[in-house]
């Protein structure tokens, strides 16, 4: 059992967490026309790091989006932030 | 290459087995080859034997950073079926199941093949629907399948729970005859051998650090054991195809996560099919050597470390207690993951990488090692000919683009 910690709730059993996707995605500007291939690496393509990544993660039991930085192989967890400290 | 008979065994018997010799040659890297594949599991080896078979290219080397066959080939459960929904994946799939028929043969090599039959089981009334729906699918594109109702089920998998506090009381279900296991290890070293004897060198403890690119082409790569050039590359390399595409600095449609699986202490024969519960995601087989094979979902933390995580244990193994109470007492012996290459479809991906003279046969997820003939044949026709096969066209990785999705993650209900 790994215990990952929300930035909101403090540490919790990781099977409150839900992976939600990588982070620094940018959704394409809808107001311009938007070709296939963007669509197709916005909507698919995925970094898939070997190593440190920083990825979203929702907390289930309170909703919250945060950031998560981990270790993909040893698993181990840096840290996390709220988004929009992340996101900085 | 010591051709393997009764006859053989019989006279290797008399004189102490001294005479087998190795199956393959341990060989040096030469500087350049006309195709060099990154992975020797069971793709990576099967590409490169249907290359010098069907194809004629023998100057063909198979780099690998580990042990040949001991990623995702030798850490699988061992099943074989096509029992898909869409007609591209049975086409696939089926086209795997009846290599797989013959291999052994092929191969002079027993992979143990035993077509021992698959049941995934239904839970209510509209799951007998969806049965009997994916029943008529499977037959619309000529792969065999077979309706159940619980008393078949009953016959066929006794052990499985009918009790009358069943959390999910079993109604029926869907059986795919041809559908067995095989042995994993030996699917690799099978074709490892039969691709060494065709002139393939097998290069083991040879991590590939690096791509050689010239003039927007991928021309070899640059290995542990020094640089290889190469006419093609090939990667089939599951779980660390985003690591592989990264060096072409490229991105793939692909998560890779851990998948676990577990066997347990030998028993007597207790089953003699392959049955998944979907309601518990748990599905279960029983080795020739007496231990039950145990698979279920996928950890869901994206991941390449080779361990599973805890709540996913408890998941598959509650599930199987829920299944076969009557297995609730017994030892778990091993217990391992692997790395699994998920695209967003659960289908595959075969074809140009998108940098000029490197091809992917990737994106296998859960389910690489039943497709390994063909991913091997279609494979070896993508990198002879630089041209798709019939078959492994809608694999192609422009169907992100395009939304061509072969979406089987929903259509057969992949468990994970």
């Amino acid at each position: 059992m790994q215990i990952f910690p929300c930035p909101f709730c403090g540490p919790r059993n990781e099977t409150e967490f839900h992976f939600a996707g990588e982070l620094g995605k940018e959704r394409p500007d809808t107001t311009q026309e938007v070709a296939a291939p963007d669509w197709a690496t916005y909507l698919y393509a995925q970094r898939n790091e070997k190593g440190p990544v920083r990825e979203v993660w929702m907390h289930l039991t309170c909703s919250e989006l945060f950031v998560m930085e981990r270790d993909s192989v040893s698993m181990e967890v840096v840290g996390s932030g709220s988004l929009r400290e992340g996101a900085e | 290459m010591t051709r393997y008979s009764a006859f053989r065994l019989l006279r290797e018997g008399l004189r102490g087995h001294s005479g087998w010799g190795q199956a393959w040659r341990s060989p040096q890297p030469k500087p350049a080859y006309d195709a060099v594949i990154i992975g020797a599991g069971g793709h990576g080896l099967a590409t490169a034997y249907y290359l010098a078979k069907n194809h004629g290219v023998t100057n063909v080397a198979v780099v690998e950073k580990g042990w040949l066959g001991g990623g995702n080939t030798g850490r699988n459960t061992t099943v074989i079926r096509s029992n898909y929904f869409y007609p591209e994946s049975a086409a696939l799939y089926d086209l795997s199941v009846r290599l797989y028929e013959k291999l052994s043969r092929e191969l002079n090599y027993n992979i143990m093949f035993s077509q021992r039959g698959m049941i995934v089981t239904a839970h209510s009334e509209p799951e007998m629907e969806m049965a009997a729906r994916q029943v008529n699918a499977m037959r619309l594109n000529g792969v065999d399948a077979e309706f159940l109702d619980r008393d078949q089920v009953r016959k066929m998998a006794p052990l499985l729970n009918f009790g009358p506090d069943m959390r999910y009381p079993i109604h029926g279900g869907v059986l795919q005859p041809r559908a067995g296991t095989g042995r994993h290890d030996a699917v690799a070293w099978g074709y490892a051998r039969a691709a060494d004897a065709l002139g393939v060198d097998i290069i083991q403890n040879c991590e590939v650090l690096g791509l050689i690119v010239e003039a927007g082409r991928c021309v070899g790569v640059h290995t542990s054991q020094g640089d290889i050039r190469a006419g093609i590359v090939g990667a089939a390399v599951a779980g660390h195809s985003s690591v592989i595409a990264g060096m072409a600095t490229r991105d793939l449609p692909i998560t890779s996560y851990a998948l676990q699986a577990f066997v347990s202490e030998p028993l007597k024969p207790v089953l003699d099919t392959v049955v998944l519960c979907p309601p518990f995601g748990t599905y279960i087989s029983q080795s020739d050597k007496g231990g039950l094979v145990i698979g279920g979902g996928l950890d869901r933390i994206p991941s390449y470390g080779q361990r599973g995580n805890m709540p996913v244990q408890e998941t598959v193994l509650a599930g199987l207690v829920e299944m076969m109470p009557a297995l609730a007492s017994v030892k778990l012996l091993r217990h391992w993951a692997g790395i699994v290459d998920v695209t967003p479809d659960s289908s595959p991906i075969l074809g140009p990488s998108g940098l000029d003279g490197l091809y992917l046969n990737c994106g296998w997820g859960t389910g690489g090692f039943k497709a390994i003939p063909a991913g091997g044949y279609l494979f070896a026709h993508i990198l002879a000919t630089g041209q798709h096969h019939e078959i492994s066209r809608p694999f192609d990785l422009a169907r992100f683009e395009t939304g061509h999705l072969i979406d089987e993650g929903a259509a057969s209900g992949i468990a994970h």
